[in-house]
């Protein structure tokens, strides 16, 4: 089984994350990691493999810094990692992150097919979850969204979920290949040991450009953007704030507050 | 964008009676529309009937009913009868109530006709003919304002971003069966199961307009919580931790991978805030934090912030509240 993980390069959500004046997130502060969904996805694509003998390929694209999202997922024990790097690329939004990742799909299916590719349920940094979506339908791929379980039969070729929506539960299956968002509760994701990172180091890293996709740099990036930050602005801190440690009346006091700012 | 219809997805329950956060929408999509008007998309074969009141309060003209045999919960089908809803309505502007099925149908409908997508907004205008969104971003602690270049727009908004209204003069709406071509693609994923969850007899989580949550800090016991959200009317959500225990189902976890919730009031006790947590109710409009540790980070974010017992600070709260509603 091949098995193909989409991965981010976000800020570390426990940083001081900042929008740049062109709207976009900035990913350079030194900060980056591996997003922390992703990793789920990838424990997902290690667990399958070791149970049906598959091949992981970790792929993600982004600038320089990226590379570190891959190799985590080489340390956690993938295969091979593939980095889409071009400056053409930046300033994508989902959909063209999608054009992106679906040629580079493509590009390794040209190679051996892709049973199976998987991605986390979000970007901690855009929390948008249009990715999964956007990817399959760019792939013509059935997808499976949002997993908390997931089960793969190699023997008929069947992959089958359970989620959780807001107002139901849903069990969906679909023929191999698909495409699978995983949640953080389908599992526990390892921690890269000595042994897996010193392995990491002697993994293939490709590095391809868009040329080499074949994908037209005027339909993703800025350039290919359907949408356009116009403006980024810190949140001014909250006013008017009311710190008490409780005497005896604090609950009394909060009641009391409410009804003066009209919230009850 | 010139005057066009803006379309909206009707999200109702198993009765038919409108989702709560689909009335903010319509508002906010009358104010777009202007004349042009606004036109819904019912999805599903419950009664549309039960909701054709609310609809004529909110000046809804047209309901495009999806007419297929096929299951519209499956987000490609969705997105197939958004396709052919534009296509009937000639509207230019798709807003949805931000939920993970309706972002799925929102991702493809932009693949398949260009439409630009923004998510997870609270405000909307048209400037210079485009849509602008407005939208709160990295666990709440920035906005931002987007623009769609793309002829089309794809919105999907939050609960509780506008205060829904009634038109000045009800319609009288027209509901037309539309045929839905289903993509053969759109049916190779099977829906296997689907089991709508029992409510709690409270308000919608994700769409409440006060929100009481429990967290660590509760040892599992919910009564102070469930007392003080049924005093204000709220509903009652929990941490990753408190759902983890099993002290409360996992639909009740707030957080950025849980139920995003941005209510008029927030009041948390005996919970933390980590940057987990916070990513998910950040974006509140006024936050209480009931906590015994003084150091607890949601005291950063808090608007009224007690170091105290919550099993004393709640109930006591609870009573006066009581006693001045009288």
């Amino acid at each position: 089984m091949r098995i193909v993980v989409c991965v981010k390069f976000v800020p570390d959500i426990q940083s001081d994350r900042q929008l740049g004046p062109d709207g976009r997130v900035v990913r350079d502060g030194g900060d980056g990691t591996l997003n922390e969904l992703d990793e789920n996805a990838v424990e997902a694509a290690l667990a399958l493999a070791e149970e049906h003998d598959g091949h992981v390929v970790v792929l993600t694209v982004g600038p320089d810094d990226a590379v570190d999202a891959v190799r985590k997922g080489l340390q956690m024990g993938a295969d091979e990692a593939v980095h889409v790097l071009d400056d053409a690329v930046a300033g994508s939004d989902a959909i063209g992150t999608a054009t992106v990742l679906a040629a580079a799909v493509r590009h390794l299916g040209a190679d051996a097919p892709v049973d199976l590719v998987l991605t986390g349920m979000a970007g901690l940094d855009g929390l948008t979850s249009l990715l999964p979506a956007a990817l399959a339908e760019a792939l013509d791929l059935p997808a499976l969204p949002l997993a908390s379980t997931l089960a793969v039969d190699p023997a008929v070729g069947t992959v089958t979920v359970t989620r959780r929506l807001d107002h139901a539960t849903e069990t969906l299956s679909a023929d191999l290949p698909v495409l699978v968002s995983v949640t953080d509760g389908l599992n526990e994701p390892r921690y890269p040991n000595f042994k897996g990172i010193m392995a990491a180091r002697k993994k293939p890293v490709t590095t391809l450009t868009l040329a080499d996709l074949g994908v037209d740099p005027g339909t993703v990036g800025a350039a290919g953007a359907r949408t356009e930050v116009l403006e980024a602005a810190a949140r001014p801190p909250r006013e008017d704030r009311v710190l008490l440690t409780d005497t005896g009346d604090a609950g009394t006091r909060l009641a009391a507050w409410l009804v003066e700012r009209k919230l009850v | 964008m010139t005057a066009t219809p803006v379309l909206v997805l009707l999200d109702h329950a198993a009765d038919g009676t409108l989702r709560p956060p689909v009335r903010e929408l319509l508002t906010l999509a009358r104010e777009l529309a202007g004349d042009a008007g606004v036109q819904g998309v019912w999805a599903g074969d419950e009664d549309v009937a039960a909701a054709v009141p609310a609809l004529a309060a909110q000046g809804v003209t047209t309901v495009h009913r999806l007419a297929t045999d096929t299951d519209v919960h499956l987000s490609a089908v969705l997105a197939d009868g958004l396709e052919a809803a534009l296509a009937a309505s000639g509207a230019a502007l798709v807003l949805l109530v931000s939920s993970f099925e309706n972002k799925e149908a929102a991702a493809r409908l932009a693949v398949r006709t260009g439409a630009g997508v923004v998510t997870d907004v609270d405000g909307l205008e048209v400037q210079a003919g485009r849509v602008v969104a407005h939208k709160t971003v990295l666990a709440g602690t920035w906005t931002t304002r987007c623009a769609v270049s793309a002829p089309t727009a794809v919105v999907t908004v939050k609960a509780n971003s506008v205060v829904a209204q009634d038109a000045a003069a009800p319609s009288s709406p027209q509901v037309v069966d539309l045929p839905v071509e289903v993509r053969a693609s759109s049916t190779r994923v099977r829906l296997v199961e689907r089991t709508e969850l029992a409510g709690s007899g409270r308000p919608d989580l994700g769409s409440a307009h006060v929100v009481v949550v429990g967290g660590r800090g509760t040892e599992g016991d919910f009564s102070a919580v469930e007392e003080l959200a049924d005093v204000l009317g709220g509903a009652v959500g929990a941490t990753r931790v408190a759902t983890d225990e099993g002290w409360i189902g996992h639909d009740a976890q707030i957080g950025q991978t849980g139920v995003t919730v941005s209510p008029r009031l927030y009041v948390g006790a005996g919970v933390s805030g980590a940057v987990h947590h916070r990513g998910g109710m950040q974006a509140s409009g006024t936050i209480v934090a009931v906590n015994s540790d003084p150091d607890a980070p949601i005291f950063e974010i808090a608007d009224f912030g007690v170091v105290g017992d919550l099993f004393a600070v709640l109930p006591q709260a609870a009573a006066e509240l009581r006693r001045l509603q009288g």
